[in-house]
């Protein structure tokens, strides 16, 4: 089976590959014009991901690395559903995660930031969508941190998603943000997406995900690219 | 009803504990391995090596590499063919580059064959990396096949002059063939990136 040809990618909703204000970018972006590809059968296809490939535990971050307790922090619900640009499900595609603990420090070894590392808490997980699309995580509201960008530099709290969608050309690497928090308008990762479109970057409350008495829910739906004979303006 | 496609955001220099974690020692498992193809997997066992390099032309150790090919008959293991005869081969592999010096990726695959629709022999490569806002295309081909490559569709859209970057040449080291393919993100040898 070989999926329909992709629509092409709307650069008007992404981020440039050079954006001076996000100094990594300068030495790491592209320079040269992209060089335009026609979709063949090593686009049109792509690995296949099914339960087989997930633990139990793995969607679950409040429970994947517990040692003796729970991970402090805010207990979060985080769903949403993966569809095309025509609104359509994308069904049992891998969806990674990760994100730093509630303290703001990353498990990973090059994090240096002076913030504790929670004993109880990874901090990766990953789920497959189900026939709806929809992909469902438990885990703890990821913390701000400071980084070398600029002056008083701080990453928003986000939680970073990988996604491959049903073919080589769906691959998306994003990341998701909270509603209402202030360091979003100050930080030139978030900022470098074009100004109409950082919105669909940034999660819902909602009290209906909400459990009571256990976790806030946040809704976060991600669109990857549709097969190219979708009406894209109807 | 349309919706637009979702920003891409870079993956940042914290990828590692949760894309790659076996490769990196975190004790977890990863969904991906840098290992594509095994020993029971039909065809020319092959290692894939590389450095990134950034515009000043400093090795980037923090950059993740990402494969997709066919098998050595030029068949891709989707969908129906997913648990067909190339068992043990997924065709899809991921290795970051911080692993100490040099600061290398390092798949363990086979070399693929010209595809069913007559492209040749290739690997599709996605590279990402803090400073990188979008994941970037581009393509594994091999020095030592000319003549398919001289018929290669997306070979053949590439300017002549730059096509020099996608071929990745072979050297043998004992019993274990190895291909070397070097990224650069910039500057007078800038791989081609392919808006796919």
């Amino acid at each position: 089976m070989t999926e329909d040809p992709r629509a092409p990618r709307d650069w008007s909703t992404q981020p440039p590959y050079i954006f001076a204000d996000y100094k990594s970018t300068v030495l790491r972006g592209p320079s040269k014009p992209l060089v335009s590809l026609k979709q063949t059968l090593s686009e049109r296809t792509g690995p296949v991901y099914g339960h087989e490939a997930i633990g139990s535990l793995d969607s679950d971050l409040t429970r994947n690395a517990a040692k003796d307790g729970e991970p402090l922090g805010e207990r979060i619900i985080v769903t949403g559903l993966v569809m095309d640009e025509a609104g359509r499900p994308v069904p049992g595609t891998l969806v990674e995660v990760w994100q730093a603990n509630a303290a703001g420090r990353y498990i990973h070894t090059v994090d240096q930031h002076d913030a504790p590392i929670d004993p109880n808490f990874f901090g990766g997980g990953r789920c497959v969508t189900g026939d709806d699309g929809r992909y469902r995580f438990v885990t703890v509201k990821p913390g701000a941190y400071p980084w070398g960008n600029h002056f008083n530099a701080w990453r928003p709290n986000h939680i970073h998603f990988s996604l491959f969608g049903p073919c080589f050309a769906t691959r998306l690497v994003t990341q998701m943000y909270f509603p209402g928090d202030p360091l979003l308008e100050l930080d030139p990762i978030f900022q470098a997406t074009p100004e109409p479109y950082r919105d669909l970057l940034v999660s819902r409350f909602s009290i209906e995900v909400t459990e009571p008495g256990i976790a806030l829910g946040y809704e976060f739906d991600i669109v990857l690219r549709g097969p190219s004979a979708t009406p894209l303006e109807n | 009803m349309s919706s637009k496609q979702t920003p891409s955001q870079t993956v940042g220099p914290y990828f590692a504990y949760g894309l790659t974690p076996a490769q990196y020692g975190y004790g977890h498992t990863s969904a991906v391995q840098p290992v594509v193809g095994d020993d029971g997997t039909p065809g020319e066992r092959i290692r894939l090596v590389g450095c990134v390099f950034d515009g000043a032309g400093d090795v980037i150790p923090d950059a993740m590499i990402e494969i997709w090919q066919a098998g050595g008959d030029g068949r891709y293991p989707h969908g129906d063919q997913v648990h067909g005869p190339n068992t043990g081969f997924t065709g899809f592999g991921r290795s970051g580059t911080g692993m100490g010096e040099p600061g290398e990726f390092v798949f363990e695959t086979i070399k693929p064959g010209a595809t069913e629709d007559g492209q040749a022999p290739h690997i599709s490569v996605i590279v990402f990396m803090r400073g990188l806002l979008s994941h970037a295309y581009t393509r594994v081909y091999f020095a030592d096949e000319a003549d398919a490559n001289d018929n290669d569709p997306v070979l053949s859209a590439v300017p002549p002059e730059r096509r020099g970057t996608l071929l990745a040449q072979r050297e043998d080291a004992g019993k274990t063939v190895i291909y070397r393919f070097d990224i650069h993100m910039q500057g007078d040898r800038e791989t081609v990136f392919f808006d796919v």
